[in-house]
């Protein structure tokens, strides 16, 4: 494995792989506090077109963990604020030996054209592409899944799982629907008819308008964040009313499985899509994903640039 | 590698392999290291052994059991996987994880004995080292193997030794112990170059 740009080009066996790497990191490191000699003198480059503080720091963290050097580029402030286009940006690091580049970038594809266009050598690990795709948030969520419902398995037979809100414009659900298929759980997807792209019946998930129909039979249930920079649109009558339908409260969560956990890939808006009592409960793992997702960064990055992809 | 000769089979070497050790041999000799390293550290009650997995962690656990029969006592046992530590990762494909596994005791002050199967370059025990650093400050760190080959690489040395295996560097060692490979022996590979 070279670069990871999409969920979609993971086999099972490499999806457990992962996993099984971020566990074992997991461990030695003591959930990713340890610093580990493993990516002493290799070149981690953050290329953010986007803003995004959460991610940004999650990778700068898993590289430094691996003693990796760790290089920032943001949008804002750099050359590409002045013009430069993807492909000077590529040319430019690759001359100065970036061994990857994580590239966080508002247009769908972005991370696969700087893989594939052969501007560079470097590994890419894809840290979200518009409405596309972010794998590693995916990984870091079947690793807590994993955890909590099935620990050991390599596989998500049994679990169905609900995801919950504007799918539309959540590349975190696009990865995570794909990602859960690939593990054989049964994912619902929930959230209003607008809020839901146009070919969702394609994808390995059922889909469903009526949060309170499925909630009995839920082992997880992840809440999408409400974009509020996106909602541009109408793509509902009102916050509270979203809120009515399909946000979760106590009431809801009560309706759950006694087993199931609450997730959120955040940042929270806490009282639209969950309300505070449920996000601060017991059963809510949403700490833990952030943690999570740092150690499957980690593992990611062991996997792509630890050892010599050219001998594989 | 040869020149194909013309029109004829693209073959040109071929592997022999002879054992240099059975399962008797390698029971004799974990019985053998086992007295060595009580008679060495005196004092079992820290003792730890920690296997480098593959073949090093069920080779510790006999090990380890050998010198608990000795001193009635039950000796704890750890694996400690270096890949993460090694200097050489990015000179081979990448590796999967194996387990590290502590004991609950730790390795603080405790006297730590290492084992591995086949003692090479020395490479494996100086990322060992490393790793053991990062996980606790054993008062003791010892070296034990099951074949040492020579071709040492750095200056390490093992503390106890099952058997020494003079071997020339085109020769591959292969310990097969039973847990893993369904039999116990020690095997020498030696592909031969034939024009």
């Amino acid at each position: 494995m070279k670069h990871l740009i999409s969920v979609q080009e993971l086999s099972r066996e490499d999806t457990v792989g992962i996993l099984d790497t971020a566990i074992e990191l997991n461990r030695v490191t003591d959930g990713g506090t340890k610093i580990l000699p493993t990516l002493r003198g290799r070149t981690v480059v953050n290329l953010f077109y986007e803003d995004s503080t959460r991610t940004r720091i999650s990778f700068e963290r898993a590289a430094k963990r691996l003693s990796a050097d760790v290089v920032t580029f943001s949008a804002n402030g750099s050359s590409v604020s002045k013009g430069e286009s993807l492909k000077d940006t590529a040319l430019t690091l690759n001359a100065m030996g970036a061994d990857m580049i994580v590239l966080r970038h508002p247009s769908p594809g972005a991370a696969h054209r700087l893989a594939h266009a052969g501007w560079l050598e470097s590994s890419v690990l894809n840290a979200g592409d518009g409405k596309h795709e972010h794998p590693t948030q995916a990984l870091g969520d079947a690793f807590t899944l994993r955890a909590h419902l099935r620990p050991g398995a390599n596989d998500f037979a049994g679990l169905t799982i609900g995801i919950v809100g504007d799918v539309l414009h959540s590349r975190v659900a696009r990865s995570n629907i794909f990602l859960l298929g690939i593990l054989g759980a049964k994912v619902i997807v929930i959230g209003p008819p607008t809020l839901l792209p146009v070919g969702i019946e394609n994808w390995p998930c059922e889909v469903s308008y009526s949060l309170d129909a499925h909630l009995p039979e839920l082992d997880a249930i992840m809440m999408l964040r409400v974009q509020q920079e996106r909602m541009n649109g109408t793509f509902f009558p009102s916050e509270l009313e979203y809120s009515r339908t399909f946000g979760l409260n106590r009431k809801r969560a009560k309706e759950l499985p006694e087993h199931a956990i609450v997730m959120h890939p955040g940042p929270m808006n806490r009282g639209v899509e969950i309300t505070a009592e449920v996000a601060d409960s017991g059963r809510s793992v949403i700490t833990e994903q952030v943690v999570n997702g740092l150690i499957v960064r980690m593992a990611s990055m062991y996997l792509l640039i630890g050892g010599d992809a050219s001998v594989a | 590698m040869s020149e194909p000769f013309s029109g004829a089979s693209a073959s040109s070497s071929r592997t022999s392999s002879r054992m240099v050790a059975d399962s008797e041999d390698i029971s004799r000799a974990l019985r053998r290291l086992a007295h060595q390293v009580v008679e060495n550290v005196k004092d079992v009650s820290h003792l730890v052994i920690m296997g480098i997995p593959t073949r090093g962690v069920p080779i510790a656990e006999r090990l380890a059991k050998n010198i608990g029969d000795i001193e009635k006592i039950s000796i704890p046992v750890g694996s400690l996987d270096v890949t993460l530590f090694r200097d050489d990762l990015q000179m081979r494909p990448t590796k999967a994880l194996e387990q590290t596994r502590l004991p609950a005791e730790g390795i603080d002050g405790k006297t730590v004995i290492l084992v591995d199967d086949v003692l090479f370059s020395g490479r494996t025990i100086r990322a060992a080292l490393d790793a053991i650093n990062e996980y606790g400050r054993p008062a003791v760190v010892q070296l034990a193997v099951l074949v040492d080959r020579g071709h040492r690489e750095l200056p390490i040395r093992a503390d106890y030794v099952g058997k020494n295996l003079p071997t020339s560097l085109s020769e591959k060692v292969s310990v097969q112990i039973s847990e893993i490979d369904s039999v116990d022996q020690v095997v020498i590979q030696s592909t031969i170059e034939q024009l």
